[in-house]
């Protein structure tokens, strides 16, 4: 338990001094909610359009800080035999593993706080009532994401790559998965592929808990779906992951 | 009792045999070098000592430990220096020998430690800004921190220009005065003079000659006789040098020559080292 504290205290402490990885994965949510909420106007969903984009950024936020964040932290360290030399400590794997989990939920749980601080200060947008739900929902959608994360970073073989590749699936998954906004007006065949992919159930969940008050479990469906991404992330992750580098020998 | 036991080590890739039976042991307290051209075996046989990679066939203790499948004490009781890895670079030089040190169940004072590496005046400076060789310094230091019994360097002063492979041999001679076994490896023939107690030779994965430095330059190729014939340099190298020398004298006298440049000396370990994987290159790969 100890070890447990000393490598999660670590891993916080590396997430905050990184400063492009913090202002990538930590502020451009942040960012993004204020230029888009100052852009939409009226109401989206019979609600604030500010209310409505807050939810969607928040899922958003989800995929920067535990999928994005996770990922490319996790190659540049295999990339630079970081991880092979922490094999050799006393640290016990799972040890480090949970840290690391431990760390990016902390970091997601920040965000969704200043999300709605934000929030409130900007465009006057409530704080939400169920926060038992919106809780759950920030480590179902974390470890979800996480999982899919630590499962790409396996598939990545380079470190100059690895942020290039991320962003390359969570831009467009964003887009399409109504996170940077509502997708009733998209193409049919934009939200048929959104409606694949496990972002948009996380911002259904948000939407379900933040703009709808309803509790989490009101949308198991959406649960199912995010389980099942994240349970093929694990697989993935425990197939592909490497302590050692993949470009050199 | 040996810190470190090889009999028969076998390891390949694919159809690439590395280490192709290898046998040494090394003495608690003793630097040991593995020295050989790159490709010779020396990283994958620390690698498999180190726990990293498992082996195709023979015995190894580390420690009284088999690596593949160590107690829970052999991370504690060893530190690693890697050919090549990165640190953290946000953290401190400080920070850094305190995150591993945390790792550890009896550690040595952080402090102390950083003195000791010569980086106690970088302590402070975060881990980018380091040069490079005070980061192979700081990879010694956290290699130490834990207070291991054994400690694997490979490589450590590849690519350091002459001033700092001087310090870096400084602080690797101030392990043995811990107490440490060692185990480093090298393709530099002067490291190894400079450091080891014990040399072991590799060539294609097989160990060609374990002694010491000394004892390396005193084998069947002992003594260089050089002398000039028609122009010519000749060498002749012998482990019977009277001998040869007194044939070689008598045959000038009755000619009535008189022998060109006439030199007796023993071959530098460089020059044994050369001779011991020149032989590689005529055998077919």
């Amino acid at each position: 338990m100890t070890l447990f504290l000393h490598q999660l205290r670590t891993e916080q402490r590396l997430y905050w001094r990184s400063r492009e990885a913090a202002v990538f994965t930590f502020v451009f949510p942040l960012l993004l909610f204020v230029l888009l909420g100052s852009v939409y106007s009226g109401r989206i969903y019979g609600v604030p359009a500010s209310q409505a984009l807050l939810a969607a950024l928040l899922a958003y936020g989800c995929a920067m800080t535990a999928f994005a964040g996770l990922a490319i932290t996790l190659v540049i360290r295999r990339e630079q035999s970081l991880l092979k030399r922490l094999r050799s400590t006393p640290l016990p794997p799972w040890t480090f593993v949970a840290a690391l989990l431990g760390s990016t939920l902390i970091v997601f749980a920040l965000e969704t706080v200043a999300l709605f601080l934000l929030g409130r200060a900007v465009f006057g947008t409530p704080f939400p009532d169920r926060v038992g739900s919106l809780a759950l929902l920030v480590v179902i959608g974390g470890l979800c994401f996480a999982a899919l994360g630590v499962g790409l970073s396996g598939l990545v073989r380079s470190a100059e790559g690895s942020s290039a590749v991320v962003n390359l699936i969570v831009l467009p998954m964003a887009f399409v998965s109504g996170a940077f906004g509502p997708t009733q007006h998209y193409p049919r065949f934009l939200r048929a592929i959104g409606d694949v992919l496990p972002l948009r159930y996380l911002v259904d969940l948000a939407n379900a808990v933040y703009l709808h008050q309803h509790a989490i479990w009101s949308k198991p469906g959406a649960i199912g779906a995010l389980a099942a991404w994240g349970a093929a992330g694990l697989l993935v992750a425990v197939r592909r992951f490497r302590w050692e580098p993949r470009t050199a020998g | 009792m040996s810190a470190i036991e090889v009999v028969g080590l076998r390891k390949a890739y694919g159809s690439l045999e590395a280490v192709r039976g290898i046998d040494f042991a090394i003495e608690e307290g003793e630097v040991f070098g593995l020295l050989g051209p790159n490709g010779a075996g020396k990283t994958t046989t620390v690698e498999i000592l180190e726990g990293y990679r498992t082996r195709d066939g023979g015995e190894v203790r580390v420690l009284g430990h088999d690596p593949e499948r160590p107690g829970p004490d052999f991370r504690q009781r060893i530190g690693v220096v890697l050919q090549a890895s990165t640190l953290w670079p946000n953290l401190t030089v400080r920070e850094t020998h305190a995150v591993f040190a945390g790792y550890y169940a009896r550690p040595r004072d952080v402090d102390e430690v950083v003195e000791l590496v010569g980086l106690a005046d970088k302590a402070g400076a975060r881990v980018k800004e380091l040069s490079g060789g005070q980061k192979r310094r700081l990879d010694l230091g956290v290699a130490l921190v834990g207070d291991p019994d054994l400690v694997f360097l490979d490589e450590p002063t590849t690519g350091f220009d002459p001033a700092a492979r001087r310090a870096a041999w400084q602080m690797i001679r101030s392990l043995r005065s811990l107490g440490k076994t060692v185990l480093l490896t090298t393709h530099y023939l002067d490291e190894a003079e400079q450091l080891a107690d014990r040399v072991a030779v590799l060539r294609q994965g097989r160990v060609v000659r374990v002694g010491t430095p000394r004892e390396l330059t005193t084998g069947d190729l002992a003594v260089e006789i050089r002398y000039r014939r028609d122009g010519e340099d000749v060498v002749v190298r012998t482990a019977e040098p009277t001998r040869v020398l007194n044939e070689l004298t008598a045959g000038a006298l009755a000619r009535g020559e008189e022998l060109d440049g006439l030199e007796v000396r023993r071959p530098t370990l460089e020059e044994v080292y050369l001779d011991l994987v020149k032989e590689e290159e005529a055998q077919p790969a």
